[in-house]
């Protein structure tokens, strides 16, 4: 049995499981039929056309995990960002962990998407936002849909702004030979309201594990969301990260997502400019070797004039390693006074390491300033002269230029232990030891 | 300390340097002068080891030890200092980190211990007063935006710092203006001893008056073919560089 039929096979024990008068079961009920119409992406659509994810369907997932995995902090803190204070949102193999979490209630909600699926209480906020911009035509995300239990749900009413900022950190043991994760995630940051969310998923061990992630964000008039995506996952990891974004007027909103592990990684990052004055940014640091794979596609759509959009993805291949860049930027036609920059550089440094890039603008509107770049080269080696001419030995040049490279992207991080962690990170990643920070 | 005999060096087939005699003794000013594309810049980027370039006849003589098989990194641990005609832009070093780096990696290869940082800043300090450099200049990002003249300034600082034995300063005039050139020259001139050397390259005479050199060598079709004192440097204002190519053929 692939696993296309086996969730198919799966999907009703699943739902008897859970509350059938909830309005979400008819959802549940229609993403599964799409599911089955739709089936797996394959490399014959355009957008799947550089990332297969054939042998993951041939694998055995176990789709619902045993429910005893228990982890004690010291085994998980280093995937914690233990230098600062924060929100915590933990799950093993799927489940919430309360021993490893430290939510709140306090003004704002900082909690379970298990509890805002059931609980009256959060009923109406479920009905306004729930599965409102997820895509029902990717077949991925209504997968994910139609097994919507678990995952992070945060609340900030207008105005409020919690005190600190929110980890979500999904675990995988490796007691499952294969496991499969659908995580799901609802994020609502109402008007004036200013949230920082660091997301993180993480194997224990070397078994496979696929997570298929969907992730929603609503940020209102003049919110700010600032979100950070941490992938440096071990060998047996696969993940599709699908997440959507709906800006209201004068919002801001950041995603940086930095993809250093993993065996497939698939981000799907997707932002809706439903209102002016808004503000998306986009960036990324790939850092890749081995045969490890990531595909990142995103999607700005400008609905409205006065928008600004800024992209800014850097990757550095090595090995046998493999990335694929599409950007899509539509502009519609009342969408005037958009500025769109996009840019997307990267460096192989092996001869068998492979970089796909496209940009793909669709723009409408004839007022508009829209620019993009994409770049794949090796390292300068008029830089490199110089370097080495001042006695700086070529790995160590090499290093230093990469470094510095990739490095440009974290200006924007605004939690400063984050971007000291990330910077580690990279000067690790490159087997570079860099004794401050450029 | 630096003995070049009979030099030939190139680009794939194209050959540039064609037979090229030098010798500098600690103490000394080289000037070496040429028209355009006659070679200078190659001589230059042969010494500090540009891989670009195929050293075919000749050898390279650095303290009695021959340079032809060393990396560029090990000749600047060895004391040669090359300053770029064009100094390349590093996005996202800062002028301070690199030249840390720098002193580091270099100390570390003459089996040194890193410079303790309270050493660090005050050498920094006292190196880019001399070059006239501000504060703010060192924590860009090299070369990143610099005017032609800061970029001159920054090799001369970096020199400055790195104190080479043999510095090699290939056409650090042009682009300045005649402030940054007295600034640029009266550096070298504050960094000039009986131990090191510095080989100047340069298209005018204007340099000259500033850094004055012991001795003057004119270049032409990738060989020395003239070299006098410093009234060679007067001359050659006057007359031009057609001169010397009439007597080349002669």
């Amino acid at each position: 049995m692939d696993l296309k039929e086996k969730l198919l096979a799966s999907f009703m024990a699943f739902e008897n499981q859970l509350d059938l008068e909830h309005p979400v079961h008819d959802i549940r009920s229609e993403a599964i039929k799409n599911f089955e119409q739709l089936g797996f992406p394959h490399r014959k659509l355009e957008a799947w056309k550089y990332t297969s994810l054939a042998s993951l369907q041939k694998t055995d997932f176990t789709l619902f995990p045993k429910e005893d995995n228990s982890l004690e902090y010291r085994e998980v803190k280093p995937y914690f960002l233990h230098e600062i204070d924060t929100y915590k949102i933990v799950f093993i193999d799927g489940i919430y962990s309360s021993y490893l979490s430290e939510t709140t209630h306090d003004g704002v909600d900082i909690c379970l998407m298990s509890a805002a699926l059931t609980k009256p209480m959060y009923k109406p906020i479920i009905d306004v936002y729930f599965n409102k911009i997820a895509k029902a035509e990717d077949s991925l995300t209504s997968l994910n849909t139609a097994f919507t239990r678990e995952g992070a749900y945060i609340y900030i009413p207008k105005n409020k702004a919690p005190r600190k900022p929110v980890e979500i950190l999904h675990l995988s043991t490796g007691s499952e030979a294969a496991l499969m994760l659908q995580p799901r995630n609802l994020i609502i940051a109402e008007d004036n309201a200013e949230l920082q969310v660091i997301e993180r998923h993480q194997s224990l061990s070397s078994n496979a594990v696929l997570t298929n992630a969907v992730t929603e964000i609503f940020a209102g008039k003049n919110a700010q969301v600032d979100y950070y995506k941490v992938q440096n996952d071990r060998e047996g990891a696969s993940l599709i990260d699908n997440t959507y974004i709906d800006q209201k007027d004068s919002s801001q909103v950041s995603v940086h997502t930095f993809s250093f592990g993993g065996k497939l990684t698939r981000n799907n990052l997707n932002f809706f400019q439903d209102g002016s004055g808004i503000n998306s940014v986009l960036k990324g640091v790939t850092i890749l070797g081995e045969k490890q794979h990531v595909d990142h596609h995103t999607l700005v759509h400008h609905q409205q004039p006065h928008c600004e959009s800024h992209q800014d993805y850097k990757g550095i291949f090595g090995q046998q390693s493999t990335g694929v860049f599409n950007g899509k930027i539509i502009v519609d036609k009342i969408a005037q006074k958009t500025n769109a920059f996009q840019q997307n550089n990267n460096l192989l440094i092996s001869d068998k390491a492979n970089v796909n890039t496209k940009p793909q603008l669709e723009i409408f509107a004839d007022d508009v300033r829209c620019s993009h770049g994409c770049t794949i080269g090796q390292l300068d080696q008029e830089a490199l002269f110089y370097l080495r001419s001042r006695g700086i030995p070529q790995k160590e040049a090499s290093a230093l230029m990469m470094y510095a490279f990739a490095n440009n992207v974290l200006e924007s991080v605004r939690i400063p232990e984050l971007k000291a962690r990330i910077n580690k990170l990279i000067a690790k990643k490159l087997g570079v030891n860099v004794g401050f920070a450029l | 300390m630096l003995k070049i005999k009979n030099l030939h060096a190139g680009v794939e087939s194209k050959k540039i340097l064609k037979g090229i005699n030098l010798e500098v003794k600690p103490g000394e000013v080289h000037a070496i002068m040429g028209p355009n594309g006659s070679g200078k810049s190659t001589l230059a980027s042969v010494i500090a080891g540009k891989e670009d370039f195929e050293v075919t006849r000749g050898s390279i003589v650095f303290e009695g030890e021959e340079l032809d098989e060393l990396a560029p990194e090990e000749r600047a641990h060895k004391g040669i200092f090359l300053s770029f005609q064009y100094p390349v832009e590093i996005p996202g070093v800062s002028v301070t980190n690199f030249m840390k780096t720098s002193i580091n990696e270099t100390r570390k290869a003459q089996g040194q211990k890193e410079m303790p940082a309270n050493q660090m800043l005050k050498l920094i300090r006292e190196k880019s007063q001399l070059l006239e450099i501000d504060r703010k200049f060192l924590s860009r990002s090299l070369n990143e935006g610099f005017s032609g003249g800061e970029k001159k300034r920054n090799e001369i600082f970096q020199m400055a710092m790195l104190e080479p034995k043999l510095a090699i300063l290939d056409e650090t005039d042009s682009g300045l203006d005649i402030d940054a050139l007295r600034v640029v020259a009266n550096g070298v001139n504050k960094l000039r001893s009986e131990s090191n050397a510095f080989v100047v390259i340069t298209h005018y005479q204007r340099l000259l008056d500033y850094i004055v050199p012991d001795f003057v060598h004119v270049i032409h079709d990738g060989k020395i073919v003239k070299s006098g004192t410093k009234e060679l440097a007067l001359e050659l204002e006057e007359k031009g560089y057609d001169w010397i190519k009439q007597e080349a053929v002669l």
